[in-house]
């Protein structure tokens, strides 16, 4: 049997990357699709790039819902998501016009910008997030630190309790999300130099 | 803040990098994962790499050259050349890529643009458009290194690129590349204003005020460069190098 933290593969997009990134923290990691491996996981990382509709579809099409919501809501481990990862766990999004795991009460909407010369869609580029309440996950990261951004749709969270980060683009918008052991983060932790490696090592030492 | 971000783009012949002038004139610089660390320790943003024989020699770029990278990078990057099936851009993420850049066969089938975007997000989709002037005809897009050109007007296939779900666009001048002479900021303005998705300019930098009049009078959302990144002093002597942080006060 497997050990250490789950990397959900559920044929979206680049789980390498964050299995590397792990590697490289010294950190015990496999990547599974397999409901009894992601029972028995210490930690979960959902990772995902491509579409909302699609990602979900997946992730039923491999029986992935069930076990997922089991280890979120009634085991309470600690799983992170990681861009279109985070989005899934929303209750719908635009993209696809598609229903979410719902573990976050928020919708995942399309970036609407008016200034299109200044501000392109997808928002790409490094960009500072801000925290708006404390937390295990921001330990030693400062307010302003600068991550790796890469999406055209953001997560609008129905509680103010529910968000971690904000960061501001042509509005401001939800960066990261955190309820109980739930955490959700839009850019891209695993490639975003020092600001990531330590945000990494806090999940790993939750 | 959103400010642009600053690409050192690395060309690749042979597993090495070189750097062209015009893309011609190929010279070493040294070797790729060497300068993976280099710009590791200078925190480079964003990195490209572009394997310039590949689509003459109908394959993509070295797989193991990308996992290499992967492995290396600790920041994103964009990998290119040769790119002509869902399959090659697959093995190319799966090595630890966020992107691939598509050119040739991406003007000559437009739809595949469509097909990768659907596929793996638009996201992970760059088109590159590379431009000369032709007798009689103004500044047109090339392909195959430069070697052979089309009827798009550069302007005409970056909205075609982005009505094809294209999640990026770099724009490059064929005749600035490797002069150390400023962007064409013309033809980047043109592009810049005309879609909206992120544009990366390319060809000519040399210097900081470069970069700024990109950003500001080109409008470009992110600013890459060769030369700027791999020589240093007048008789471009090869030296890795990158902006410091403090630099990135001329974007506010």
């Amino acid at each position: 049997m497997n050990n250490g933290i789950a990397i959900i593969d559920y044929g979206m997009g680049n789980l390498h990357s964050v299995k590397k990134k792990l590697d490289r923290l010294k950190k015990s990691s496999f990547i599974t699709s397999d409901p009894d491996e992601i029972f028995n996981a210490e930690k979960i990382i959902l990772v995902g790039v491509g579409h909302f509709r699609n990602a979900m579809k997946n992730l039923k099409d491999l029986n992935l819902i069930e076990p997922l919501n089991n280890y979120a809501l009634i085991q309470k481990k600690p799983i992170l998501g990681i861009c279109l990862g985070m989005q899934l766990m929303a209750n719908t999004s635009e993209e696809g016009h598609e229903n979410g795991l719902g573990w976050i009460e928020a919708e995942i909407v399309k970036m609407k910008v008016n200034n299109t010369i200044k501000y392109k869609v997808p928002h790409t580029g490094w960009n500072e997030v801000f925290s708006l309440k404390p937390s295990p996950l921001m330990k030693g990261i400062s307010d302003g630190t600068e991550f790796y951004f890469v999406h055209s749709y953001y997560c609008k969270p129905h509680s103010l309790n529910t968000i971690l980060n904000e960061t501001e683009y042509a509005f401001r918008f939800t960066s990261a999300i955190e309820k109980d052991n739930i955490f959700g983060v839009q850019y891209h932790p695993e490639k975003s130099h020092d600001a990531g490696n330590q945000l990494l090592t806090n999940f790993i030492e939750l | 803040m959103f400010r642009p971000r600053i690409i050192p783009v690395l060309l690749v012949r042979d597993n090495e990098l070189v750097k062209s002038i015009q893309f011609k004139n190929y010279r070493y610089i040294g070797d790729p994962i060497n300068a993976v660390k280099v710009f590791n320790d200078l925190k480079a943003d964003e990195l490209v790499f572009l394997d310039i024989e590949a689509t003459k020699k109908k394959r993509t770029i070295s797989l193991d050259l990308v996992e290499q990278v992967g492995e290396e990078a600790n920041m994103p990057f964009a990998v290119g050349g040769g790119i002509s099936t869902l399959e090659d851009i697959q093995k190319i993420i799966s090595k630890g890529a966020e992107k691939v850049i598509i050119n040739t066969y991406g003007v000559n089938n437009p739809n595949f643009i469509r097909e990768a975007s659907e596929h793996f997000g638009s996201s992970t989709i760059v088109i590159s458009i590379d431009v000369k002037k032709k007798f009689l005809k103004g500044k047109v897009l090339w392909t195959h290194s430069g070697k052979k050109s089309h009827k798009y007007l550069p302007v005409d296939f970056a909205k075609l690129a982005e009505e094809k779900g294209a999640g990026e666009i770099i724009i490059q001048s064929i005749e600035k590349d490797g002069t150390m002479s400023g962007y064409d900021l013309d033809l980047i303005r043109d592009i810049s204003t005309s879609v909206t998705i992120p544009v990366v300019a390319l060809g000519g930098a040399s210097k900081l005020e470069d970069l700024e009049k990109a950003y500001k009078i080109g409008f470009a959302n992110a600013l890459a460069a060769g030369s700027m990144f791999v020589f240093q002093g007048p008789k471009k002597g090869v030296l890795i190098n990158y902006i410091g942080k403090k630099d990135l006060s001329i974007f506010r």
